[in-house]
């Protein structure tokens, strides 16, 4: 059995999961890929306020296919998530606390998710599909002209991940 | 002298677009199958669990199998006998707009490499062609992910590193991509020409069905186990199933050249073929 978590995750949850522990993930997460996390990182850097609030919040590195008929989204599988590296120390330190994503991290970024007590966690690459039948609504919150690469604010519903790098420094890829 | 109308080649084009997105190729999904019973590490089992639901749900509800659609690779073999009526290209490209824009494909191509700017209708394609004689005209649409395409790389080795150095070099290259290639991995490998001509040897090996015995099966098969033995698994979370097949396309070269160029496709490695 899988165990499942509702976001935002608390803290007490944040503490118990330990990476290679597989979770069902329901509840409201943010799409952001490489443009959102460029545009993010460089308004912080500008001074100004960022589009969505992050703290306790939750960010899926996805870049999905439009929804249509009974989908509120296509097909929306993970993105690799090595591309935000760079950006994501500075987003931690405003609050985020969970990332949804696939493939490795950075040492920075492993180091910045333990600092922050936060978790990485890996969904299926590539199985988008079924992923979007696990989406509930989804609707553009920023940056809209970035088309698939806008933020979008989902519900989600038991998404399968695996924990990958918890915030006590487990790192299923490190093995 | 055969003459075959530009809207039937974006129609078959679309078609072949459609089900490429939507179909994973039989000898993958079959290649999926066989992992899946044969895989020992419980954590690699569950992910090929959830790959091969994924290809039912694709199927049956008309959803693409990932979000990454792809920049849409096209290859056409056409006969010297064989007219195109109207502009070839744009024919093609058409088609690709159409399956992208009908089925609420993921549009992925921006419009220049450094100013980005998304096109809207994930065209252009990258196009190739190869005249052979006769009046037949072949087609085959591959969408490529750019998670695994990334993770391609070419090397020119010296002629002494011969088929070990081969080997190595693809092995290296799909261990230092890890997780991102999402593995199991389709890996095409062109050995020799040159340096442009390698990479597209490599991509066009993956064109063909993974498991058929060519005149390169040796070699594939000891690529095959040399790259299982990594351990890197399913979506790099450990196993022996880090690839479902090796393709290799060789080609004559120069004296003082060995190119290898290696071309990672993920676990969703799309294509579909049509004849006109």
């Amino acid at each position: 059995m899988m165990r499942k978590i509702t976001l935002p995750m608390d803290e007490k949850t944040l503490q118990e999961l330990t990476a290679g522990e597989w979770v069902l993930i329901s509840g409201e997460v943010y799409t952001a890929r490489d443009a959102a996390h460029q545009r993010m990182v460089q308004a912080l850097e500008n001074g100004e306020s960022l589009p969505i609030e992050l703290a306790n919040q939750s960010i899926y590195y996805s870049g999905p296919c439009p929804g249509f008929g009974p989908y509120a989204l296509g097909s929306c599988g993970p993105t690799t998530s090595g591309r935000m590296d760079g950006y994501t120390p500075v987003l931690l330190d405003r609050g985020l606390k969970v990332m949804i994503g696939k493939g490795a991290r950075s040492k920075e970024v492993a180091e910045s998710i333990q600092r922050c007590g936060a978790v990485y966690l890996a969904a299926i690459g590539g199985a988008g599909a079924l992923m979007a039948q696990r989406v509930q609504s989804a609707e553009i919150v920023a940056y809209p002209e970035l088309g698939p690469e806008a933020i979008r604010r989902l519900n989600i519903e038991e998404f399968p991940c695996i924990v990958a790098i918890d915030a006590h420094g487990g790192n299923l890829y490190e093995r | 002298m055969r003459i075959i109308p530009s809207e039937l080649i974006t129609e078959k084009v679309a078609e072949a677009a459609t089900r490429a997105n939507l179909e994973l190729p039989a000898d993958i999904l079959q290649a999926l199958k066989t992992a899946h019973t044969q895989e020992t590490e419980e954590r690699a089992r569950v992910v090929l669990g959830f790959l091969l639901e994924n290809a039912e749900v694709a199927r049956q509800e008309g959803l693409a199998l990932c979000q990454d659609t792809g920049l849409a690779v096209v290859h056409c073999t056409i006969g010297l006998s064989v007219q195109v009526e109207g502009d070839l290209t744009e024919a093609i490209n058409e088609g690709i707009r159409r399956a992208y824009l009908d089925n609420h494909f993921r549009t992925s191509v921006v419009r220049d490499p450094i100013l980005r700017g998304n096109t809207g209708d994930n065209t252009p394609c990258i196009l190739h062609t190869e005249l052979v004689p006769g009046d037949g005209f072949e087609l085959t649409v591959f969408p490529k992910g750019a998670g695994s395409e990334n993770m391609g790389r070419i090397g020119m080795l010296k002629p002494g590193a011969g088929k070990e150095g081969v080997i190595d070099f693809v092995v290296q290259a799909v261990s230092d991509a890890g997780s991102n290639p999402c593995p199991p991995l389709v890996i095409g490998v062109g050995i020799g020409g040159n340096m442009e001509y390698a990479a597209y040897l490599a991509k066009k090996a993956m064109m063909r069905p993974i498991g058929q015995s060519g005149p390169n099966s040796d070699l594939e098969a000891e690529i095959l186990a040399r790259v299982n033995e990594t351990g890197i698994g399913p979506q790099g979370l450990g196993g022996r199933t880090t690839a479902l097949g090796v393709c290799v396309e060789t080609f004559p070269t120069h004296i003082a050249s060995l190119p290898v160029a290696v071309n990672l496709g993920c676990h969703a490695t799309r294509r579909c073929r049509v004849s006109l």
